[in-house]
């Protein structure tokens, strides 16, 4: 059976799934719950200064996207960091930590950009055997318009000279969580690296507006007829977290910089493709949110199986193995040609692929052959462009199909060629390097 | 005294009121919103859907699933009735198991087809309830058509005129309007007055106006209809079951199943109604089913449906089929009727002879069999009424009056559609494509003069 246990810069815990630092990490009560159902590790719900705690909103936190069915897709929130005490929460941390020290127990802070601030909370954390700090320099709502959150993690400059503050006063492993409400999210990442941090956790929510009230006018979630934005999350945001995680690994920059995956994990399967990008771990949130804490055990159970079906005895045997992958567009092989195919016995004839494409695209999809109702690929006009694919509904009915080199494409009459090509040397590119 | 369910003979108040009321309740209850919505969302917005295909009236099934999917019930509603104002009915009686969601996809894809004849219900039902209206009759041309039967062809070709401003007469032999949808379809698919409700539905559109107990061939003729209106469309369904043809069919219990049928429909109180103990119903279609399993629901013990073919030729669909054997209705095939065994006047049995084909062509074994019955219902399908037309000179063609792709008939000032006519197949939705499409072609013809 493949071992998953998990190290994540010197934090061990029994498997790679974390709760990230939110709601479901709010108090001993739900963490123990956590604990108990067999998550590896958490992110306490973010600590802020000593004092008087924030309150958050008494109307509507949540806002919601649903597929069909009213599945929930993406979420967004308006939660701010922790509402209770500093030293309640550092008490429970304590307590948990104690009783269950084999699992990560990781502290999420955010304090105002003032070395002092930092400065006094880090010796009460470091205190409860937590086993590292996340920086939180990501919330996008509320604490951003205070100089916290989304504000700091905007700012490289910030990120570095907190980073660095951290590394000073604590021995705990500091772990930046960044914004992905940035231009580019190597820059910050760069300045974690450059402030000491030990590693990044991306990412953290999208600001947005889940949608409008028609009837009263109002974003939502509305309070009192009036909305702000918030963070976006769940599945509708992994593909934005998985390009910002491929972006730090493979920039030759930061590609050592260790990274905790956060953004739209629900299965293990998103858990590992976060971790073939390059993640040490990942975080999970909104999935637990939705279904309780138990999805873990098909998390753990199904990333061992595929494993032991792959080959992986443990997690860095296939982590960041999709890292290289990766690459600029122009330098993808434009002498790769693939078509689509159908195939008839799984085909139910609901013609969306004939209609997509020929509606949107390339008018390569039959809708009838000899008068009967069918859809094959007209490889004449096939572009392989993968959207019949995209919209199938009959998983592994359409497949895209690599022409093999020699034989002759229909569409240009021209000879598939074995040789790698890229648009650096194509001819249609003005810059393009003449070949030698 | 025996009470109940084992009272010998025919008897009313086989059951208690209670069960009476549950047995005749909706067979379909409506979808709630949020049983629409999962129902909805298992569309998949076929192009060129087969659904659609397969509906006689040619419904846009995945835009008005659609359109209940994104919370636009009403603009369903109107993609519905713009194809077929009597959505609402075909919406519950409708054999959609064997139309469009035969052919949906995914019941190829799963065997659980989208519920199409539920969600159709349910945004017809939205509409109606809140009295929405999409079609406003149009100037008035200043002509006359009369149409004969205020069925579902009728109806639906009434309609149709009304909004291209045609003056509609109908007349309907019957004292209520609504034809088989009023009269002939079992009472468990059409609960709360629904055909009534929709006949006020569809005429609303003005324009229209109905004479009722004015029957073709005694009340009215073909010739004076003709003379006094610029078209006339006949809608007037079929006549009476045809005789089975054997000894003792005379005998009291005998009886034709659409009168049964009608019996129900118009019942004030089910516990009113006399029904068999043990009753036998002849045929192996959709109101040999109505029948049988309405028997079963007024509290007949032993019910079959003896059919003289085997399964696959059945004319009722494996879903009605379905439901009668969930009903405790016994199907029975290879089996023809011999004669009638009667005693003192009444009927006590019937002896079948058991069937099979011989080179295609089905004859009867020579063996026999009794089956002991206190009522049987004949439901072998019904015959146009010729004498209706006679001396019209409207020509037929096996049995129902002859038309073209139009509808229209011998007479270039008839059209007919429905039951009555050729092509006629015994569905409501049919009906309602050929009355609709008639109406097209008067409207066409009157414009154009030709």
């Amino acid at each position: 059976m493949a071992d998953i246990r998990n190290n994540f810069i010197g934090i061990k815990s029994p498997n790679p799934f974390w709760l990230a630092s939110a709601p479901p990490t709010d108090k001993e009560y739900n963490v123990r719950r956590a604990f108990e159902a067999g998550w590896g590790g958490v992110v306490w719900k973010t600590l802020g200064e000593e004092g008087p705690p924030v309150v958050n909103v008494n109307g509507p936190r949540y806002g919601a996207i649903f597929s069909g069915d009213r599945r929930l897709l993406g979420l967004n929130n308006i939660e701010l960091i922790t509402d209770r005490d500093l030293h309640v929460n550092l008490r429970e941390m304590k307590q948990v930590k104690r009783d269950y020290p084999d699992r990560a127990l990781v502290a999420s802070i955010m304090v105002p950009c003032e070395e002092q601030a930092w400065r006094k909370i880090l010796p009460l954390v470091e205190d409860t055997g937590a086993d590292g700090i996340e920086l939180n320099f990501g919330c996008p709502h509320g604490m951003s318009e205070r100089g916290m959150g989304a504000a700091v993690g905007q700012v490289p400059e910030y990120i570095e000279m907190v980073a660095r503050w951290c590394k000073q006063y604590t021995r705990m492993p500091v772990i930046v969580k960044l914004t992905p409400n940035i231009t580019d999210i190597r820059y910050p990442a760069k300045a974690a690296l450059d402030g000491g941090a030990d590693a990044v956790s991306l990412i953290n929510t999208i600001n947005s507006i889940v949608s409008v009230n028609l009837d009263n006018f109002s974003p939502e979630p509305s309070i009192d007829g009036k909305g702000s934005h918030g963070g976006y999350c769940g599945a509708a945001v992994k593909p934005i977290a998985l390009n910002m995680v491929a972006e730090i690994a493979r920039n030759p920059e930061t590609a050592d910089l260790p990274i905790s995956g956060i953004g739209g994990v629900v299965t293990w399967r998103d858990a590992a493709e976060f971790m073939a990008l390059g993640a040490g771990n990942v975080q999970v949130c909104t999935a637990a949110m939705t279904y309780g804490f138990k999805i873990v055990e098909d998390m753990i159970t199904g990333l061992k199986n595929w494993m032991d079906e792959s080959g992986h005895a443990t997690l860095d045997d296939f982590r960041g193995k999709a890292v290289a992958n990766v690459s600029d567009w122009q330098y993808l092989n434009l002498n790769y040609i693939a078509k689509a195919s159908i195939d008839q016995e799984k085909c139910i004839k609901c013609g969306r692929c004939h209609i997509a494409c020929e509606d949107t695209s390339h008018q390569a999809i039959t809708n009838s052959v000899n008068g009967e109702r069918r859809f094959e690929i007209i490889d004449k006009e096939c572009v392989g462009c993968n959207l019949c694919v995209s919209v199938c509904p009959v998983e592994n009915c359409i497949s895209m199909v690599e022409q093999q080199p020699g034989t002759v494409d229909e569409r240009t009459g021209k000879k598939v060629s074995a040789d790698y090509a890229n648009w650096t040397q194509h001819p249609n590119n003005p810059a393009a390097q003449a070949a030698e | 005294m025996v009470t109940g369910s084992n009272t010998n003979g025919i008897a009313a108040g086989r059951l208690d009121q209670q069960d009476y009321s549950e047995n005749f309740d909706d067979l379909h209850p409506p979808l709630s919103q949020h049983e629409a919505m999962v129902a909805a969302d298992r569309c998949y917005f076929c192009y060129d859907a087969p659904c659609a295909e397969a509906c006689p009236t040619t419904i846009d099934i995945p835009l008005f699933i659609r359109q209940i999917a994104t919370g636009n019930p009403i603009g369903s509603a109107e993609t519905i009735f713009s194809q077929n104002i009597l959505g609402g009915m075909c919406a519950r009686v409708c054999p959609v198991e064997t139309l469009c969601e035969e052919v949906c996809v995914r019941e190829e894809a799963e065997g659980k087809p989208v519920k199409i004849g539920e969600l159709q219900r349910y945004a017809t039902d939205m509409a109606m309830a809140q009295g929405r209206q999409f079609f406003v009759r149009g100037p008035s041309t200043g002509k006359k058509i009369a149409v004969v039967g205020a069925g579902p062809a009728g109806l639906a070709c009434a309609h149709r005129l009304a909004i291209y401003g045609h003056q509609v007469r109908i007349y309907d032999a019957r004292e209520k309007s609504g034809g088989l949808n009023e009269y002939g379809i079992a009472a468990y698919k059409s609960v709360d007055n629904f055909a009534a409700r929709e006949v006020e539905y569809v005429t609303s559109i003005g324009g229209i106006d109905i004479e009722h107990n004015k029957a073709l061939g005694s009340d009215i003729s073909l010739e004076g209809l003709s003379g006094e209106f610029d078209a006339v469309f006949l809608g007037i369904g079929l006549g009476a079951t045809g005789d089975l043809g054997i000894d003792g069919e005379d005998s009291a219990g005998v009886d034709d199943a659409i009168d049964f049928i009608e019996t129900l429909r118009q019942a004030e109180e089910y516990s009113a109604i006399p029904i068999g103990r043990k009753v036998v119903v002849i045929g192996g279609g959709m109101t040999a089913v109505d029948a049988a399993v309405q028997a079963r629901l007024l509290g007949a013990q032993d019910v079959s449906i003896c059919y003289r073919r085997g399964k696959g030729q059945m004319a009722a669909s494996e879903y009605e089929q379905d439901l009668a054997a969930s009903n405790g209705v016994t199907i029975r095939h290879w089996l023809q009727p011999g004669k009638i065994i009667a005693e003192g006047g009444k009927v006590s049995g019937i002896e079948f002879e058991y069937t099979a084909f011989d080179n295609d062509r089905l004859k009867g074994t020579g063996e026999t069999t009794i089956i002991p019955a206190d009522q049987v219902f004949k439901a072998i399908g019904q015959k146009l009424d010729i004498a209706k037309l006679e001396g019209s000179g409207l020509k037929t063609n096996s049995g129902r009056i002859a038309i073209d792709e139009n509808g229209q008939t011998s007479n270039p000032k008839v059209w007919a559609g429905g039951d009555c006519a050729e092509g006629g197949d015994d569905l409501t939705v049919s009906a309602v494509a050929m009355g609709r499409d008639a109406a097209e072609n008067i409207n066409l013809k009157l414009a154009t003069g030709a």
